[in-house]
């Protein structure tokens, strides 16, 4: 069963890319793909580069020394993806002393700095996870993330236990971070106005596949593929009446990834549906400069082609 | 980049402890500081423990005194007794008095150490139990020690490689052990390795603790050599329940997040299972081995009246024939006494274990 | 052990609510009975899947066959002392396989006849058990309040007694019978039962249908039994079967202790029996092995099995155990 399917993405240096897509559809799948953190049964095949370097290809002792050092992760629920019996200190300085990054004294001021970067007073270095809250938490994986000077950090729904204010200050914070330090930011998340707010360019993915891919606005606001309109709609924007008097839900669930549709996988779904969506597989489009969407509705020609429903 | 740039974000509004994960009570107390919830928490132990005991004194009586009807008949009932020596063991059990003074007569003489004269050794049960004590401390601690041990390191060996081979192999011939009465293969095992079989000569003694002859060191490996057995015997039959809660409670373990984030920062599988996996699943377990240390000296009793060990198990084998009820009531207080004792202690250990519990 | 409390098993979903308004009782009441032959059906098709299981359940067959069977396969005369075939201590031979006993009986048959007690014994002692531990958990679940409290104390208070010293305790002070010793074994093994049912219980009254029964008036009684019940049912068919295997443990225990029915032929006490003729330090192993590895092949068997069905029922712990 593919999961993810023909995914193509490429991220410059600083850049900041964001995915979005309903659960299930791949996202996470996607992020744990990229430092090769599936389970053995996950079979992978393409190529990761990281820094012109296939993961996917590398020998498990470069794998480990690439994890965290070239790209970190900062996981989605902060209170189970640390571990509760280890001080929040210890976890922070674990990648730098496992990658030969700092003697341990030296890693304990890092971890101080580190803290104190992400806004928490470096004396919680001693505390548990469970004596913090969410948002303090989530404070502490950036802060660990950040340990190693990777390149890229890999945000997987940062934000999605948290409630609105805390959400807007981590939001702040990565973005902060990432633009002090020219880190590449790979964003996941359902919300796209999260992601929209946040990032440069934007990914659409729909059952395992990008769907619709372009700079950030524009995908936000003038989305091509219909799955990705839903999905903006799906969020009312403040200042658009148009958007809270029609707050539109997908009728559906997202496919099993076992049993997907022929054609394009979104044709049950789709308000605009033609025959051949049924049989024809859609590739990616360009629908405006450094813009693709993968909809039998979008031609080069036409790029507002659409007919919203 | 520094804190002062963030100033604004450093206070939350959430920003008191969470309280999160199973419920455990202390937690709610935690607002009284971090020391007075540990020792209000000890308290609570203590006191429920002392209760427990009490609540054993209490059975042990209602047991030996009324579930019987008469006592001193079925303390008799395998021999020809007279009526004058009937009246004279009543007496000398306070059996004449009333039953709400037998009892708080038994309670304070219970708690002052007092249990009683067994009727069959004619010493006091309380002396009997101080002398034959040490015995079964040394058998039951060492194979404690072992049979946890292997159980932990063969539990967490079968939970990492589950569903391979030697995990199944692992599990089951820990589930066929499990299956075998103690006794049956303490028997089978004096068979082939004391008497000898075939081939093979009797390479240890049949019973008891000591040949009597050697002094100091000699008498260390004197000791040893006849431990062998019983302590192959506990632990065949013992560590099962060790490996199949830690297999099952590693196994919990096996898909949480933050294992996946230990893998993503670069540790080595070994490590990511000794350094945060292993810790975790540890929880459960030790509640666990310590409830075992309580059983295994029940568990004993077999055992060590299999090869004469002269300890507590041995002594209890001893009195249940004719039956001694004073000295079976001793043990029976005092087995459970260890058994509270025991898990008292793992109440105690755990929040040191766990930061989540009690503090 | 530890775990599976901690865990409160999920709900089978086998039974339905029962059908009420204004369905024929008949007709209501055969679909209750088709769902519960789909879902006895289902947990076959499971379990057909657990190997283990299936070794378990057909060596149980296989053992209580031979318990049935045990007049017609040996003979009903086989426990006389007078008249017995042999003479003592014989050793293995044609006539009987695994020698004979201080009088002169065959152990062959002493052995299957042994069969007969070990499993009527065990599964007498570990119903009594679960009936005491579901009685007490469903009440326990049900009404909640000091009434819960108190006896959930007195249950986590068994719950570290030492329950093989209980059973000898009682009997011992108990007359020697086959009753006894269900007793003995029944009232010292019920605390884990009751701890799993009141936490199944407690699941189940928090579903919405047992609030509309409340609310058409249904009683205590009425939605103990004919809600609670059914729901829990599963739960303690697993926990029964775990619990007869060590049930079997034990009674072998209390047997070899001496403190069996004398009256009766059990594998227990021929090992006691095997012991004080000097079997061990004669190297008689013909006389001890069997009976041994007997208790121990059906306590696998209903180990394996209890295994594969709490496996089935509670699929989370199943891959995991």
């Amino acid at each position: 069963m593919h999961a993810v399917r023909g995914v193509d993405l490429t991220l410059a240096a600083g850049q900041k890319l964001g995915v979005a897509g309903e659960s299930g559809c791949g996202k996470s799948t996607l992020a744990l793909a990229l430092l090769r953190l599936l389970p053995a049964s996950a079979h992978l095949s393409g190529e990761i580069l990281l820094d012109g370097e296939d993961v996917l290809t590398m020998k498990w002792g470069r794998l480990r020394a690439v994890r965290w050092a070239g790209a970190s992760i900062v996981f989605q629920g902060a209170m189970h993806s640390l571990n509760a019996v280890h001080r929040i200190g210890d976890q922070i300085a674990e990648p730098l002393l496992i990658h030969g990054r700092a003697t341990p004294a030296a890693a304990r001021k890092r971890t101080a700095a580190l803290l104190e970067q992400v806004g928490l007073p470096a004396a919680r270095a001693d505390a548990y996870p469970h004596e913090l809250s969410g948002g303090q938490r989530q404070r502490v994986m950036i802060a660990m993330s950040l340990a190693c000077d990777p390149h890229l950090i890999v945000a997987d729904e940062p934000t999605t236990a948290l409630d609105v204010m805390i959400q807007a200050q981590i939001l702040r914070l990565i973005e902060q971070l990432v633009a002090d330090q020219n880190i590449s930011l790979l964003m996941i998340s359902h919300d796209l106005a999260v992601l929209a707010d946040t990032c440069d360019r934007l990914a659409v993915m729909y059952a395992g596949r990008v769907v619709e891919e372009g700079p950030a606005a524009a995908v936000h606001t003038a989305a091509h593929h219909p799955y990705a309109q839903a999905l903006s709609a799906a969020f009312p924007r403040i200042g658009d009446p148009a958007s809270r008097r029609a707050p539109r839900g997908l009728p559906g669930d997202p496919p099993d990834p076992a049993r997907l549709p022929t054609g394009c996988t979104f044709h049950p779904r789709c308000p605009v549906a033609l025959a051949s969506c049924t049989q024809d597989d859609q590739p990616l489009r360009e629908a405006a400069p450094h813009h693709h969407a993968a909809c039998v509705h979008v031609s080069p020609a036409i790029p507002q082609g659409v007919s919203a429903p | 980049m520094t804190a002062a740039s963030t100033p604004a974000v450093v206070r939350e509004p959430d920003g008191g402890p969470v309280k999160s994960g199973p419920s455990r009570g202390v937690l709610a107390r935690a607002a009284a500081g971090p020391k007075t919830a540990y020792l209000l928490y000890v308290a609570g132990k203590l006191g429920g423990a002392a209760v427990s005991l009490l609540a054993v004194l209490v059975t042990s009586f209602f047991l030996f005194r009324i579930i019987p009807g008469d006592p001193v008949k079925a303390m008799t009932r395998h021999r020809p007794v007279s009526p004058e020596q009937m009246a004279a063991l009543r007496r000398q059990f306070g059996l004449d008095s009333p039953l709400w003074q037998q009892f708080t007569d038994y309670c304070g003489k219970a708690l002052t150490g007092d249990l009683g004269v067994s009727y069959q050794f004619h010493a006091p049960v309380s002396q009997l139990i101080a002398e034959r004590f040490p015995a079964t401390l040394l058998l039951t601690g060492v194979a404690v020690v072992i049979y946890s041990a292997l159980g932990l390191w063969l539990g967490t060996r079968s939970a990492w490689r589950h569903g391979q081979l030697g995990d199944k192999l692992n599990t089951g011939v820990a589930l066929t052990l499990w299956s075998v009465p103690s006794f049956w293969l303490g028997l089978l095992l004096i068979i082939v390795f004391s008497v000898g079989m075939g081939p093979i000569p009797g390479l240890f003694p049949t019973g008891g603790m000591e040949s009597g002859s050697e002094t100091g060191f000699a008498h260390v490996l004197d000791v040893a050599h006849h431990m062998v057995l019983p302590v192959l015997t506990l632990v065949a039959v013992g560590y099962a329940q060790t490996l199949l809660v830690m297999r099952s409670s590693l196994l919990d373990e096996m898909g949480s997040d933050y294992l996946t984030t230990a893998r993503a920062k670069g540790l080595r599988d070994a490590l990511v299972r000794r350094k945060h996996a292993v810790p975790n699943a540890l929880l459960p377990t030790v509640t666990m081995v310590f409830i075992n240390l309580g059983h295994v000296a029940a568990g004993s009793i077999l055992v060590e009246s299999v090869f004469s060990w002269p300890g507590l198990g041995g002594l209890f084998y001893q009195a249940i024939p004719v039956p001694d009820l004073p000295l079976i009531q001793g043990l029976f207080v005092v087995f459970a006494g260890a058994m509270i004792l025991m898990n008292l202690l793992a109440d105690l250990l755990y929040p040191l274990l766990d930061p989540r519990v009690g503090r | 052990m530890t775990t599976s409390e901690s865990t409160p098993p999920p709900e089978t979903g086998s039974t339905p609510p029962p059908a009420t308004g204004a369905a024929p009782q008949g007709k209501a009441r055969s679909l209750t009975w088709e769902r519960r032959r789909t879902s006895v059906a289902r947990f076959w098709r499971q379990y057909r899947s657990h190997r283990a299981g299936l070794y378990g359940l057909g060596a149980l067959l296989l053992i209580a066959a031979i318990a049935l069977a045990a007049p017609l396969l040996v003979g009903s005369d086989v426990q006389n002392v007078t008249g017995a075939p042999g003479k003592a201590l014989e050793s293995p031979s044609s006539r009987f396989p695994l020698g004979t006993d201080q009088y002169g009986r065959s152990l062959f048959g002493l052995l299957l006849y042994g069969a007969r007690i070990s499993l009527s014994v065990g599964l007498m002692a570990a119903a009594l058990s679960v009936a005491i531990g579901t009685l007490i958990g469903i009440l326990a679940g049900h009404f909640g309040g000091w009434f819960a409290t108190v006896v959930m104390r007195i249950t986590d208070w068994f719950l570290v007694m030492p329950a093989l010293v209980l059973a000898i305790v009682l009997a011992t002070v108990l007359s020697q019978s086959v009753w006894t010793v269900v007793l003995a074994i029944g009232v010292t093994s019920w605390p884990t039962t009751a701890r799993l049912v009141r936490a199944q219980t407690l699941a189940v009254e928090s579903r919405p249908y047992i609030e509309r029964a409340q609310a058409l008036g249904g009683g205590h009684g009425h939605i103990m039994a004919r809600h609670v019940l059914p729901n829990v049912m599963p739960l303690v068919l697993a926990q029964t079967t775990l619990l007869i295997s060590s049930a079997i443990l034990t009674e072998a225990t209390l047997a070899f202790l001496g403190l069996g029915d004398p009256n009766v032929v059990s594998w227990g006490g021929m090992l006691q029996e095997a012991r004080e003729t000097g079997a061990v330090s004669s190297g008689h192993w013909w006389y001890l092995a069997p009976p041994g590895l007997a208790i121990a092949v059906v306590a696998l068997a209903f180990t394996l099995c209890g295994r594969a069905v709490e496996s089935v029922l509670n699929p989370k712990l199943g891959t995991s155990r």
